[in-house]
């Protein structure tokens, strides 16, 4: 144990000891007083952003006999997740305490999501990604359930729990069996191990890898693993899903390049057709069940499951172009889509969820300014250019063509065609629809601030994208 | 070359862009008569009578002779894939950019006391609109072109939408969802292409060796984003509904310009980048433009709604202008292939503005009456004798009479077809009769006989607006129609580069 492994890991540690400290410190906080905690976890992101930049490695390194890799990816990764996180808290202040959750545990929990997150995209073994996977699911769980009182809340964190148990024993079967096989937990020494026994590549481990896999797309929410998710998604309070539906898919791309591409790259033959089936499949049902949703916090659970199939599809490739095109394509959604659950979160009001379809309608005669934040997103998501969700896609389209797949590039842009339908709707009810709600919206200054900054940076990045695809491209190419 | 032909063409594309978006952040006050939604109007005015000025100064400094790309601007854009901020124009696109700084100005003055509910957001639409018509005209790269191309599409599903008739929501979506199934597969197509030739550039992409089969499924794609634009027939049915639904403003971009995008794109893109699978191709595009000339006359002959009337005449039109593309490789002297794409040119333009007029003709009754049924008018000529003056002689105009600007078009691609093959020019020509009965009927029942009944006889003429609006427009249809020589020169030597393009084969 030398000074290197605690540097390279100084984001964590920074960051679990700034946890504790305001764990603590809410302890002695009145319900009154509650933005105390708030700004303490506020500052807690800075610090640990800033010992991010301040630790950030040249390059991969590998510590804690290698269990631990701090590498330019996992830089990239965690400032973006840190991000995320400090945006989703930047959202949930107002709405949590219009309804009355504005509990110092939320904060909490959120950061100790985050630290797992941060270990997955760290992890170079099997057994520190399982820890940080299960750091960030507990988290998750209960966040869920944080609206104790609500029974839609409660349910969906029952479900979420045990379909997350059965999908982390599923993992950890598979995980047993690739131990089993190849003798190693560590993602390097497997691949080595493989590549130096061919005959280690046999049906034995592809028993196990099914069995990651099968973990991975419940993590993912991939069909025909995604049952969870739009109930998830619609039971949890907005806050906790747009936290849901933002940081946590970066960490989950991190396990699949992680365990797929470090550890399993061998086996790209085998794995690429499994994951193939699953894009392909979370494609059509999560763009065609969208259309049928009248609650939006589900529909953008669908229309998750339907982006999912386009981030598999890039990792399918197996190359540079694809893995590049995955980290371009869940950032770019990421930010999209906590913009989306943001601006439910903007027209929600104390004792009102406005969570249906129908609480969008009227919008442009309310609020011009929302609609047309509103419209960018969905334009983002539906891959309208020059919105950053159409970079997203092409880059996505750019790979699968250049490994020689046209059949899936065709699929690929005719699902968008249909996925296109139902963001149009929401446009179509904010424009071309009268206002079935004529209350005034009541969100805070900051709500809309931040809503407005998150759509104009979906505009932005749409216009400038390059500097973005170049960092994804350096850090994976 | 100073700074400002430098960055002529940014200028353009960019002025009405940002003018809408000021216009789009001061916003509406909820008073369609107040001073603030007045000063809205009149400084959407402003800026569209600007870009049109700027781009006279295009008309100006463009020089007939270049073979190349003028006023070429080009900047570093997405540097990993070498997509560039690339534009420039030549004899092809430089006079539909005309067309559309043109006719952009007309539209904003039509739609002057018609929009009721929110006129600055629907004046933004127009020159958002306006700004990335311009962009895809302008652009020589081909992600810009397509990030251009697929934009315009969210103003005009919001302008149909939001202003337009009862059914408009299923107008608009079916507009949105159609052409943007046909654009998608032209997406794929650039993609390939850039996967070939390492970058974006149009230009690049028309000298890259491309295997037989490549061009055939390239050119398909590209015929289902050109054709759903045209329309072509099959493909045509989103556009009765969308331009009965739009309001007249949007009727008249619809039909004077960006139905011009398919034709366009089929020679900026197709012909010259898959010259062969265009050849391979061009008998069938050929049998689709002539069942739209002859079919969907058949089918104008019968509509009861003037603006599904023209609307399907519309189709009809722009079958002659895929026609005279399409000729190339049925004739064997070179002036004859020259002539059929010149032709489709200018029925282009032309039809731009035959089509924009007969739109606000409409709308001229429609702001009076509010109903588009031939049948509830008659005699309309005893009331609005002047109106019924310009709109006889757009009529005309449509049906083709010599000395207006329809005849030039539809006579050169006539002539070009019989080079080809007699029954092409015997099917092509039937149009001339066939356009004649659709619309000429269609004056008759409206215009002339006994006053049908009170709302017609309670018609007051047309106001100064409108009679600026026709006037300028009448007066271009016979300009054109009897000088169209500076129109045709503009183009010559481009469509002689797009004809020795289209000549050496890829394989």
């Amino acid at each position: 144990m030398t000074l290197a492994n605690y540097i390279s890991a100084a984001p964590e540690m920074t960051l679990l000891g700034l946890i504790c400290v305001v764990l603590v410190a809410d302890l002695f906080i009145d319900d009154e007083q509650r933005n105390v905690t708030f700004w303490m976890s506020m500052v807690s992101l800075a610090i640990t952003m800033w010992v991010l930049l301040a630790t950030a490695p040249s390059a991969r390194t590998i510590v804690f006999s290698g269990a631990y890799v701090s590498d330019p990816l996992s830089q990239a990764m965690k400032i973006a997740v840190v991000g995320f996180v400090a945006i989703a808290f930047l959202y949930a202040r107002d709405y949590l305490r219009a309804n009355d959750l504005h509990k110092g545990e939320y904060y909490v929990l959120g950061m100790f999501g985050l630290l797992g997150m941060m270990i997955m995209i760290s992890a170079n073994s099997m057994l520190s990604m399982y820890l940080g996977l299960e750091t960030l699911a507990l988290s998750q769980y209960a966040l869920v359930a944080f609206d104790r009182n609500n029974a839609n809340s409660t349910e969906a964190a029952m479900k979420y729990f045990v379909l997350g148990a059965i999908a982390s024993g599923a993992l950890l079967y598979g995980i047993s069996w690739v131990y089993g096989v190849t003798g190693t937990l560590e993602f390097s020494a497997m691949a080595n191990s493989i590549a130096a026994n061919p005959d280690m590549n046999g049906l034995s481990l592809w028993f196990g890898l099914a069995f990651l896999i099968v973990g991975i797309a419940f993590k993912f929410g991939a069909v025909p693993f995604h049952m969870w998710l739009p109930d998830v998604y619609e039971g949890a309070r907005t806050s906790v899903t747009l936290y849901i539906a933002s940081a946590p898919k970066i960490a989950a791309l991190a396990l699949l390049l992680r365990i797929l591409l470090d550890g399993l790259s061998e086996l790209h033959a085998v794995w690429a057709d499994m994951i193939m089936v699953l894009a392909v499949l979370s494609l059509l049902v999560g763009n065609v069940v969208a259309i049928a949703q009248s609650n939006i916090k589900r529909m953008l659970g669908y229309s998750t499951i339907a982006h999912v199939g386009f981030i598999l599809l890039a990792i399918f490739c197996g190359t540079g172009k694809g893995n590049a095109a995955a980290l371009f394509y869940t950032l770019t959604y990421v930010v999209a889509t906590a913009g989306a659950f943001g601006m439910v979160i903007l027209l929600s009001r104390r004792g009102y969820e406005a969570e249906l379809l129908s609480d969008f309608k009227g919008l442009n005669a309310r609020s011009p300014w929302s609609a047309l934040m509103m419209m960018l997103i969905m334009l983002s998501l539906a891959g309208i250019p020059p919105l950053v969700g159409f970079f997203g896609k092409l880059n996505v389209i750019d790979a699968v063509l250049s490994s020689g797949y046209t059949g899936l590039a065709v699929l690929m842009v005719l699902a968008s065609v249909v996925g296109a339908y139902y963001y149009l709707r929401v446009i179509w009810y904010m424009y071309f629809d009268a206002a079935e709600d004529q209350a005034v919206l009541q969100a805070s200054g900051d709500t809309r601030l931040v809503l407005s900054m998150n759509a104009l940076a979906v505009l932005g990045l749409g216009l400038v994208p390059g500097w973005l695809w170049a960092l994804c491209t350096r850090v994976l190419g | 070359m100073n700074l400002f032909t430098q960055h002529l063409l940014s200028l353009l594309v960019w002025l009405p862009i940002l003018g809408g978006l000021v216009l789009l952040v001061i916003g509406d006050d909820g008073n369609a008569r107040s001073v603030r939604a007045g000063m809205m109007r009149m400084s959407a005015l402003l800026i569209t009578l600007l870009t049109f000025v700027f781009s006279t100064a295009m008309f100006a400094g463009f020089d007939n002779a270049e073979p190349g790309m003028q006023f070429i601007e080009r900047l570093d854009w997405i540097p990993v894939i070498n997509a560039y901020y690339y534009l420039g124009i030549d004899g092809i696109s430089a006079p539909l950019i005309l067309l559309t700084t043109f006719i952009t100005p007309l539209v904003v003055i039509a739609g002057w006391d018609s929009i009721k509910s929110r006129p600055a957001q629907y004046f933004a639409a127009f020159l958002f609109l306006e700004g990335l018509m311009i962009g895809v005209f302008a652009a020589l790269d081909g992600l810009l072109f397509y990030v251009f191309w697929e934009a315009m599409l969210v103003p005009m599903f919001l302008i149909i939408g939001v202003w337009g008739g009862e059914r408009r929501v299923y107008a608009t979506v079916k507009f949105f969802l159609y052409t943007f199934l046909g654009s998608v597969l032209m997406l794929v197509a650039f993609i390939y292409l850039f996967g070939k030739t390492g970058g974006f550039d149009l230009l690049g992409f028309m000298n890259v060796p491309l295997s037989m089969t490549a061009q055939k499924l390239i050119f398909l794609a590209f015929l289902a984003a050109f054709a759903v634009k045209v329309p072509m027939w099959p493909v045509h049915t989103w556009l009765p509904d969308a331009h009965v639904e739009a309001p007249t403003g949007g009727s008249v971009i619809l039909a004077a310009i960006m139905l011009k995008m398919g034709g366009y794109g089929f020679v900026r893109l197709s012909l010259p980048i898959v010259p062969d699978g265009s050849a391979y191709f061009a008998n069938f595009v050929i049998a689709l433009s002539l069942i739209a000339v002859v079919y969907i006359g058949f089918v104008a002959l019968m509509q009861k709604d003037m603006k599904k009337l023209i609307a399907y005449s519309s189709i009809a039109h722009m079958g002659f202008v895929t026609l005279g593309f399409f000729l190339v490789w049925s004739i064997s002297s070179g002036t004859g292939a020259a002539l059929g794409i010149s032709g489709g040119m200018v029925q282009m333009v032309s039809h731009g503005l035959i089509s924009g007029a007969m739109f606000l003709c409409v709308g001229v009754l429609y702001d009076r009456v509010h109903s588009r049924q031939i049948a509830d008018y008659g005699g309309v000529a005893n009331t609005m004798p002047t109106f019924a003056a310009f709109m006889v002689l757009f009529s005309m105009a449509n049906a083709g009479l010599p000395g207006t600007s329809g005849f030039v078009g539809e006579f050169m691609v006539i002539i070009a077809s019989f080079k080809a093959n007699f029954w092409y020019a015997f099917l092509a020509a039937s149009t001339l009769i066939l356009g004649a009965a659709y619309t000429l009927w269609m004056v008759k029942r409206v215009l002339y006989g006994e006053v049908a009944n009170d709302n017609v006889a309670k018609l007051e003429d047309l106001n100064t607006r409108e009679f600026v609006v026709l006037g300028v427009l009448a007066v271009s249809v016979l300009l054109l129609g009897l000088w169209p020589a500076p129109l045709v020169e503009m183009m010559n030597t481009s469509i002689e580069t797009l004809l020795a393009q289209i000549a050496q084969s890829k394989l």
